[in-house]
This record gives structure tokens, C-alpha cells and sequence, in this order.
């Protein structure tokens, strides 16, 4: 059955129409990435996944970090126990890896900014 | 008056507006900036916003919000501007020839300076329960989602369990994928429009994600508990946006999320005489972002909300090199030119600019504007002038309020129109 979905790789948000049984066409989409999106969403979704951890010996108490990549939407779950276990020391630099190969995907946990030693 | 310190230009606020602003400043030319920023970072709201989506226009891939404003950082670092942290400016007062700032911090105490040329650069602020009247008690456990998003992302306290999220603005949106991951239970999302508040991938990855329904023309019609809150009303809404009776639908949740629009801090525009207008509660401004008072530019939130920081650090941009161009030469617009005033009708809501001096545009001039309902047909941007002749036409697929639009309006059009007055509209 063909699927409607809203493509999100842009802010203009093109009404996509995939079709899993034929090989996955989309139509609907404005640029190529459509495309590529459509069938990733109904395949594989992946997601990039954005938080915090705590920081010690920084003025600051949280820091933010981020999968470099997307990430299967169905280990997000699993990846945020993950994240909420880490505790790092200051000081951190923005792309420092703080987890490699996070619950066994492509991605690297990575810092999102530069927090100094207090 | 004793002025302490003399610069070129001071921009008020280092958030990206502001960040954005000093560079180009700069790189025009100008060698004595100051920027004065309250907080004790730079970065300003991007701080805050850890989740990524930033610079996809601007420098084509995604970022999360500190890493946006880490790349202007690091260029500002480079040059010789000076950054006043933790420093609060009271009081901006205008007179020919300087535009006087007052300033207080800790460590420096009260300041007054004073600079050839200033850029409002404030950003906005959250609408609180207080301007939307939500009936109810006074229990705690209501926050804005903004707010919300910095108690939990900066400070790492979590705000509350089960909550209800009221308004479907971005903050909100972000907020209800923010609070689910962290884990808690979003229960629903509420917007009193028929339409979203937010843009569509906020939808789609902060609600649709999580199943968290979203339910338009709706609102909360109540709240009860003591000193938490323990349980919201909720009830559809009419077209003249009145309850309907019979409608009702409990939640009892711990915590309620407003995200219910952003209001340009303008208290300090208003002090020194800055126009403003109403329907952007921002200043008026020309094509280069100088408002009506002289040496006084405006950029970013401050001057109209923005959806996407890749538009602020655009707008920021062109507002630096204007700034530049009046210190080094007192502005670079005839004393003379033609001024030509963008008029709207019902269904947009406001422009920027507001007023374009044709001298003073090169090729073109990028107008920004907002719909003021959905249009999903085909439909097309018109600019009439006083004569109702049509100048300048631009089509587009569809249109979302959420979503702020642009045009570029060629030079050659604008010379040829009748009357001082444009107006746009929207044609389906």
C-alpha cells in the first residue's frame, strides 16, 4: 500500500508518496534527497540523536552531545541509557568522541561544544 | 555624563544576530566593536537548543545550536572585537551624532559608552500564561517550554514527569521529544489554530515519533492542584476560538509546557525612540536594516521571529555592513532617494523591510514575510502598486504561517512603479 509521509529533510516538508511494493518509488519530492529519505524512512528509519551528559570540573554541569550520524530509530531507547550513563571530566573539545560505534551502529557519540576546566 | 569608553559600534546581544552582526562588521572594515552580551557565554538561545537542524541553509549541513554558533565564535576570535560578558545594558538613548549605551556588570559596575552606530541585536522572549489567560490555579509545575528547554539542557534538572504541552511552537515541539527521551510522558500537544505553530519536521520527529498526539483547535480551559499541578482541561474550540461546551477532556499530568509565541525585546528600542511596528512588535527598518532613528540597525529576532537561524545570520549580516558603511562614510543611502513603503494585505501578516530606499538597493532586495493561513494550493505572491498595476509576481506550491517566505525584488522593477506604496498579496 502506498504510504503518505511528510519528508523532513528540509523545513519546506514535501508531502512524499512511497510505494513499498514497487520497489519503494517516491513522488512528491521537490529535490532528490526526497527520494533517498522516502525509502530510508520506510526501510530503515534513522534518526540523529541529541542530548546531554553530565561534566564535572567545568562552571557548566551539562554537556551537549550528539550521534554523528543518523542512528536506526529503533535503538534510540537503548542509546539514551547510554548517553545518560557518561560522565566526562573537563575539558571537552567540540567532535571529541566520547563513544565509538554507539550500541553497535555506524555513529560515534560525539561533544557539541567546547567546555574549559573551572 | 561621564562616558567611560568611545567605540565605532556596539551591538547589543551575542547571540547568533549579534555574533553574525560583529563579524561583518568587521570584515567591512570597522576595527572598534563592542559587544555586549547579559549572559556569561556567547551564543545567546543556541546554547540552549542542543538538538541539530541548524545551518542547513547557510553552511549546508546540520548542526546542533552550540555548534552553529561555535563556527562564528571561533571566527570572531580571530579579529579584534571586543566581547563585554555578564554585562547588562539599561539604557540606550540617541542623539545626532552618538548613540549612548548604559551598562552595568559586577565587575565593572555602571558603565556609560557610547558608539557612532548601534545594532539591536536582543533577540526575543517567551509569552508567558499571564499574556494567553489560562484560568486556573497557581500550582507549580507550569514553565514556558523555552524555559523548560534550559532548566533541563543547561542546567540538567528535569521539570517534570507526565506533562501536557500547550501550543505546537518549535520550542514546544522540541521540548515534547526532549522530555520523552529523558523520559517522561508527553501526553499530548495542544494548539488553539487550526494549523500547527511549528515547522513540519518538528512534527513529524517530535511528535510522530513518539506517538504524542496532536490536537488543533484545541485548548486548556483549566487547571487544577494545589501546589502541583495535577490535572489540565482540555476542550476544542470554535471558529472565533470559544470553547465548546461538551468537549472536555481530562489529563492529569504534573507539569504543562507553554509554547505559545515569542515577543522581540524591545524595551531598550523603545527607550531610545526606535519606531516600531506593531504587527512585527519589532523596529521599523529600510532594506539594509537601519531603523527609522539614525545609526540604530536591527537584526534577528529583535527585528521579527525568526523560524530558521540561517535567516538571522543573513539578516545579521547585511545589518554589520550597512553599520560599517554609515560610521566609515555616515550612510551610503542618498539623502534623497525614493522611498517606497510595503503595504499588506489580510493575508499576510507584516514585511522585512518594511521600507526600501531604491538608492540604496544594488540588484535586488530580499523581502521576508509570513502568510497568515494555509495556503496548500498553488498560489502566487503579487506586488501591486498604487495604480493596482502588477509589478512583480512569484509563485509558490504552498504556503504554511509557520514558515517565514522571502522574495527578491529586482531594482529594475522597483524604478518603474507609480506612487510611493507596494502592496503584497497572495493570489491563489
Amino acid at each position: 500500500m502506498v504510504q503518505e509521509i511528510i519528508c523532513i529533510v528540509c523545513p519546506r516538508g514535501c508531502h512524499l508518496k512511497v510505494d513499498p511494493e514497487n520497489d519503494y518509488e517516491v513522488t512528491g519530492n521537490a529535490c532528490p534527497r526526497g527520494i533517498s529519505y522516502g525509502k530510508a524512512e520506510l526501510k530503515n528509519p534513522t534518526r540523529v540523536i541529541t542530548s546531554t551528559v553530565k561534566i564535572k570540573g567545568a562552571e557548566l554541569t551539562r554537556c551537549p552531545v550528539k550521534t554523528d550520524q543518523a542512528v536506526p530509530k529503533t535503538k534510540m531507547r537503548e542509546i539514551m541509557q547510554l548517553i545518560n550513563s557518561v560522565t566526562l571530566e573537563a575539558p571537552v573539545k567540540t567532535g571529541d568522541i566520547i563513544i565509538e560505534r554507539i550500541s553497535d551502529t555506524e555513529a560515534n557519540l560525539v561533544v557539541c561544544r567546547d567546555i574549559t576546566n573551572c | 555624563m561621564q562616558i567611560i569608553k568611545e567605540y565605532q559600534l556596539i551591538i547589543i546581544g551575542g547571540g547568533p544576530a549579534g555574533l553574525a552582526a560583529a563579524l561583518s562588521a568587521a570584515q567591512n572594515g570597522l576595527s572598534d566593536i563592542l559587544i555586549v552580551e547579559r549572559d556569561k557565554y556567547l551564543g545567546g538561545i543556541l546554547n540552549q537548543c542542543i538538538h541539530n537542524g541548524f545551518g542547513l541553509h547557510y553552511f549546508k549541513e546540520e548542526l546542533t545550536g552550540p555548534e552553529y554558533s561555535k563556527r562564528f565564535i571561533d571566527l570572531l576570535s580571530e579579529t579584534n572585537v571586543e566581547v563585554a560578558l555578564d554585562t547588562m545594558a539599561l539604557n540606550l538613548e540617541n542623539s545626532e551624532e552618538w548613540r549612548y549605551l548604559h551598562v552595568m556588570s559586577s565587575f565593572e559596575g555602571y558603565r556609560i559608552l557610547r558608539s557612532k552606530a548601534v545594532i539591536l541585536a536582543m533577540g526575543c522572549r517567551e509569552r508567558t500564561r499571564m499574556n494567553i489567560q489560562i484560568p486556573g490555579t497557581r500550582a507549580a509545575g507550569i514553565f514556558n517550554a523555552g524555559q523548560a528547554q534550559l532548566y533541563v539542557n543547561l542546567e540538567g534538572y528535569m521539570v517534570g514527569k507526565k506533562v501536557i504541552i500547550l501550543g505546537s511552537g518549535d520550542v514546544g515541539l522540541i521540548m515534547a521529544r526532549r522530555m520523552t527521551l529523558e523520559g517522561a510522558e508527553v501526553v499530548a500537544c495542544v494548539e488553539v489554530m487550526p494549523y500547527p505553530g511549528g515547522l513540519n519536521r518538528n512534527i513529524v520527529q517530535c511528535l510522530q515519533d513518539f506517538n504524542i498526539p496532536l490536537y488543533l483547535s484545541h485548548t486548556i480551559t483549566d487547571i487544577k492542584g494545589r501546589n502541583r499541578v495535577e490535572q489540565v482541561t482540555v476542550q476544542e474550540v470554535d471558529q472565533n476560538g470559544k470553547p465548546i461546551a461538551g468537549t472536555e477532556k481530562y489529563y492529569n499530568v504534573d507539569t504543562i509546557l507553554l509554547s505559545v509565541g515569542l515577543i522581540p525585546e524591545n524595551e531598550l528600542s523603545r527607550e531610545a525612540g526606535v519606531p516600531l511596528d506593531p504587527r512585527t512588535s519589532g523596529p521599523i527598518v529600510y532594506e539594509n536594516k537601519e531603523t527609522l532613528a539614525q545609526g540604530i540597525f536591527a537584526c534577528g529576532n529583535v527585528l521579527h521571529v525568526h523560524d530558521l537561524v540561517d535567516f538571522v545570520t543573513e539578516e545579521a549580516e547585511s545589518a554589520g555592513q550597512a553599520a560599517a558603511c554609515f560610521v566609515q562614510s555616515g550612510g551610503c543611502v542618498k539623502q534623497d532617494s525614493k522611498i517606497i513603503s510595503l503595504k499588506t494585505d489580510s493575508n499576510i501578516g507584516y514585511t522585512v523591510p518594511q521600507q526600501i530606499r531604491i538608492d540604496d538597493v544594488e540588484k535586488a532586495v530580499r523581502v521576508f514575510f509570513r502568510v497568515r493561513k494555509i495556503f496548500r494550493e498553488p498560489s502566487r505572491i503579487v506586488f501591486r502598486d498604487q495604480l493596482k498595476s502588477e509589478i512583480a509576481s512569484f509563485k509558490r506550491p504552498f504556503m504554511f504561517p509557520a514558515e517565514m517566505e522571502n522574495v527578491n525584488l529586482p531594482r529594475q522593477l522597483l524604478e518603474n512603479i507609480s506612487g510611493t506604496e507596494l502592496t503584497i498579496s497572495v493570489e491563489e
